[in-house]
């Protein structure tokens, strides 16, 4: 029945090309041209020499690397421990996975907002600290004198916000593991953490690549947690982008930002592939 | 009451009781992990119902004293934000029609048909991936700005889209495989042309998992504010409205802002929960 219809399949897919090429690979292409590109249009690095020598420039390149390397193992551990837990069988097993999917919904902008809510200064942190005497007077918790604690508030509300969609792709990748590897590694006296190292860690390996990836991509972009949560204590590189593209208007050093934001996910994502190859599954 | 696992006979090779322990840790991890997810939604909650006047009562009762909608009302008719909450609506469902309206035919295709070239453009889609979205909507303003739809909902949609469309192709050519070709292929031997057999046979039968991908791309729209912030300037979405009027509002303006945002994200995923695995799980092939 395919030779019948051998244009069909093009056909289907001509408009999603067409919207692809228009609205993705054009842009992605333009933003190179633009950070090439002085404000007047002449090509040259002079664009990238403005953002290189931009005040906030180190301070957003350090400030979104350490956001990056702090909230991803953060975030692998809870959601390997979320996904071991649901697939551990307990009652309830889909209340479990949709409280743990709940943040899948939550937007950055709102996460942030929520967190404030309980870092803030008469927030719901320093009551709950004062009401059980740990405190005697309230913590400023958010203060640009402490880029720090708010380097650690923000990858607080970051676990908090996107450890979901780590989560789901494990949980997928365990529940692919047939049953009788762990039955016997039981056979033969295994315990948990064995089980979990010796069967399930090797088995997800794909799994963990992925999520990898997809997620340090994300982590990279960083950008409406750390304004709703810090404010101009601390600079991240989309906030940059953001900053030239809106306030300053000047689309070129934008640019480079947004572009300096791709060569370090790719760069992340060649590393995780070279680092983790799921090409050798088969046991060593 | 632990004891009663029947679906996996596992070999009982240690004692009784150290299982019942090991099963109470799992326990109490599974109810920490969910209260470090639920917790923080209660407070926003709480505090997007406190009063205006209470906002920054100190310390504050965990238990909620005074509860009223003073806040929220306050902050929906605050200037700007119901034209922007509208404007969101409009932006995801523009999203939502066009990435299912160009992507659904796509994700049909890789499912049903054997071609030159499907294994090269299912890579494709899958590599869009791994491009940070930030970088889109810049060079994007600037195009608008000469097509003249800069400042505009459908500017934004079209952004969405863009964002969107990667994974409304591999979610709904997940949901058409589903399908058994089987039934379309019985349904074409008894007189139907290949347009009827799919409209009255796949097509029902893959209709709530296509509301599951276009509830997801609803999401994804609703949620976005970096694009929003860049290609909008007087006619912001949501998103983008509340976080230009951050460092000017009031915190009661925020906490009502954070609640009103997080409530429709809430009901969407209980309303998709069966999907999550199938819509995020299957990314590894």
């Amino acid at each position: 029945m395919t030779a019948r219809l051998g244009w069909a399949p093009y056909a289907l897919l001509l408009p999603s090309v067409l919207f692809l090429a228009l609205f993705f690979a054009t842009p992605m292409v333009q933003a190179f041209t633009l950070a090439f590109q002085g404000p007047d249009g002449s090509f040259g690095l002079a664009s990238i020499e403005r953002m290189l020598g931009d005040a906030s420039f180190r301070d957003a390149l350090l400030t979104t690397i350490a956001l990056v390397v702090l909230v991803i193992p953060i975030q692998f551990a809870l959601a390997m421990s979320m996904a071991l837990v649901i697939n551990a069988q307990l009652k309830g097993q889909g209340m479990w996975l949709y409280v743990y999917a709940l943040p899948l919904g939550i937007s950055e902008l709102a996460a942030g907002i929520v967190w404030v809510s309980i870092f803030t200064q008469s927030g719901w942190l320093n009551s709950v600290l004062m009401g059980i005497g740990i405190l005697e007077r309230p913590i400023t918790w958010q203060s640009a004198e402490t880029p720090w604690l708010l380097i650690g508030i923000v990858v607080i509300a970051e676990a908090w916000r996107a450890t979901s969609i780590i989560m789901i792709i494990l949980v997928a990748g365990l529940q692919s593991i047939p049953r009788e590897f762990l039955e016997a590694a039981d056979v033969y006296g295994a315990t948990t953490w064995q089980k979990v190292r010796r069967v399930v860690l090797p088995m997800l390996r794909p799994s963990l690549q992925v999520a990898l990836i997809l997620r340090t991509i994300l982590a990279f972009q960083v950008f409406a947690t750390v304004i709703a949560l810090a404010g101009s204590g601390l600079d991240v590189l989309a906030d940059e982008a953001q900053r030239w593209a809106t306030d300053i208007d000047n689309d070129n050093v934008a640019a480079a930002y947004a572009g300096l934001i791709l060569i370090l996910s790719l760069v992340s994502t060649v590393l995780f592939l070279v680092l983790l190859p799921t090409r050798e599954e088969h046991q060593a | 009451m632990t004891a009663a696992r029947h679906d996996v006979p596992m070999p009982r090779r240690r004692a009784g009781r150290e299982r019942l322990i090991g099963r109470g840790l799992i326990y109490l991890a599974a109810v920490l992990l969910a209260l470090f997810i639920l917790v923080p939604i209660y407070l926003i909650a709480v505090s997007a119902f406190t009063p205006r006047e209470n906002a920054f009562d100190f310390p504050k009762s965990v238990i909620p004293q005074a509860v009223s909608v003073d806040t929220i009302l306050f902050f929906i008719n605050a200037s700007g934000v119901l034209d922007a909450f509208w404007r969101s609506v409009i932006v995801a469902l523009i999203t939502l029609a066009l990435s299912l309206l160009i992507g659904a035919p796509a994700g049909y295709a890789i499912a049903r048909y054997a071609f030159r070239g499907r294994n090269g453009y299912r890579l494709v889609v899958l590599a869009t991936r791994a491009f940070p979205i930030v970088i889109l909507a810049i060079p994007l303003a600037v195009t608008y700005r000469v097509w003249g739809i800069d400042d505009t909902v459908i500017g934004v949609a079209l952004m969405h889209t863009a964002l969107a469309l990667p994974f409304t192709v591999l979610i709904t050519s997940s949901v058409f495989v589903s399908v058994p070709r089987e039934l379309e292929e019985a349904a074409q031997t008894l007189g139907c042309n290949p347009l009827q057999a799919f409209l009255r046979v796949s097509l029902p039968l893959a209709l709530p998992g296509l509301a599951a991908a276009a509830i997801f791309t609803w999401v994804l729209s609703w949620n976005d504010v970096f694009a929003a912030v860049i290609l909008t300037l007087r006619n912001p979405t949501l998103p983008a409205k509340i976080l230009t009027a951050l460092t000017q509002s009031p915190i009661y303006f925020q906490f009502a802002a954070g609640f009103v945002m997080l409530v429709p994200s809430l009901v969407v995923i209980f309303f998709i929960r069966r999907y999550l695995l199938g819509l995020w799980g299957r990314v590894v092939k």
